[in-house]
């Protein structure tokens, strides 16, 4: 029955409902948490994209591409850049100087501190998650194109 | 001063890279921007920087020279061995010596020269606010390494996608 469906049996499809969340949740904690503990942007970022490539390995790429399409991922690669470099510049317009830390900088230990950081954090991992989704995207797209040949 | 003479220098050998006809006098002028470089980091106090530059350099010298021009270079195999062999050594000896006196600059190993990451360790909770102080140093203190990091991949992610989506759009007709 599940055969004629992409992707992979009916065992992974299953377990890929329940972990897909928790991967990518965890992957936003790692970001929002990247100036609390060890992470970042670069890791967060990085895990956020492997949740699309899970979906994408266990349910075929229509599926994945409907959650998150290609126009999305170029929008929110291009949108992660621009966020990082429009930080750095306000921090020149306020404060006098390239990546000035214009924000309050907050209490230690607490999420909403260290002014810029968090912020910085979210727009690397936009742009990193995105950038290594969209890379995946057209090697998968790529090697199909491929096999038809 | 040696710093003006130095850039003027290397805007000339870029105009020149980018104007001349012959492939490896390009690659050359190339090279001699690049050497430029390490010559400017070195008067501005960064051997390390200066080191690196060179290596790195030379190696994109070479890829470029045999990626660019593998048909047509020149290989002197018979005759003037012994002048060739000399000139070599004398020319590895002189590097060497060169390299001993640069070299014996550097920190010893073990001993790092900490000034900036004492800085950044004693001042960066308080300065950034963040508790990661590698965060406090990637994002706040060394912003500008990021910045380039993030251009590279950025630049890397368009290369990969203007590459592989031209064979999937062909075929998608």
């Amino acid at each position: 029955m599940q055969n004629k469906e992409p992707g992979m049996t009916l065992i992974v499809k299953t377990i890929t409902r329940l972990t897909v969340g928790l991967i990518l949740l965890y992957g936003i904690y790692i970001v929002l948490h990247g100036h609390l503990t060890p992470g970042g942007g670069f890791a967060g970022g990085v895990i956020i994209a492997l949740s699309f490539v899970h979906l994408m390995l266990a349910f075929g790429k229509e599926f994945a591409l409907k959650r998150l399409s290609q126009a999305a991922i170029a929008i929110s690669e291009s949108l992660g850049a621009i966020m990082f470099l429009a930080i750095a510049l306000l921090g020149l317009v306020v404060g006098g100087y390239f990546f000035f830390n214009f924000l309050s900088k907050g209490r230690p230990f607490e999420l909403f501190s260290a002014g810029i950081i968090p912020w910085c954090n979210i727009a690397i991992s936009l742009k990193v998650g995105a950038g290594l989704f969209a890379i995946f995207t057209a090697l998968i797209l790529f090697s199909e194109a491929r096999q038809e040949r | 001063m040696e710093l003006q003479v130095l850039l003027l220098f290397m805007i000339f050998a870029a105009v020149v890279a980018v104007e001349i006809e012959d492939l490896l006098s390009s690659v050359i002028a190339v090279g001699a921007v690049g050497l430029g470089l390490s010559l400017a980091f070195l008067i501005l106090k960064a051997p390390d920087l200066a080191i690196t530059q060179l290596v790195v350099e030379i190696l994109c010298l070479i890829i470029l020279i045999r990626a660019t021009i593998k048909k047509d270079l020149v290989l002197v195999k018979d005759g003037r061995w012994l002048f060739n062999t000399v000139s070599t050594l004398v020319f590895i000896c002189f590097f060497l010596v060169l390299a001993y006196f640069a070299l014996k600059e550097l920190p010893h190993f073990g001993q790092p020269i900490m000034r900036v990451a004492k800085e950044y360790i004693a001042y960066g909770l308080q300065e950034t606010g963040a508790t990661n102080i590698v965060t406090s140093v990637i994002l706040n203190f060394r912003a500008y390494d990021t910045l380039g990091e993030v251009t590279v991949l950025f630049t890397a992610v368009i290369g990969v996608l203007a590459v592989m989506r031209k064979i999937g759009r062909i075929n998608a007709k």
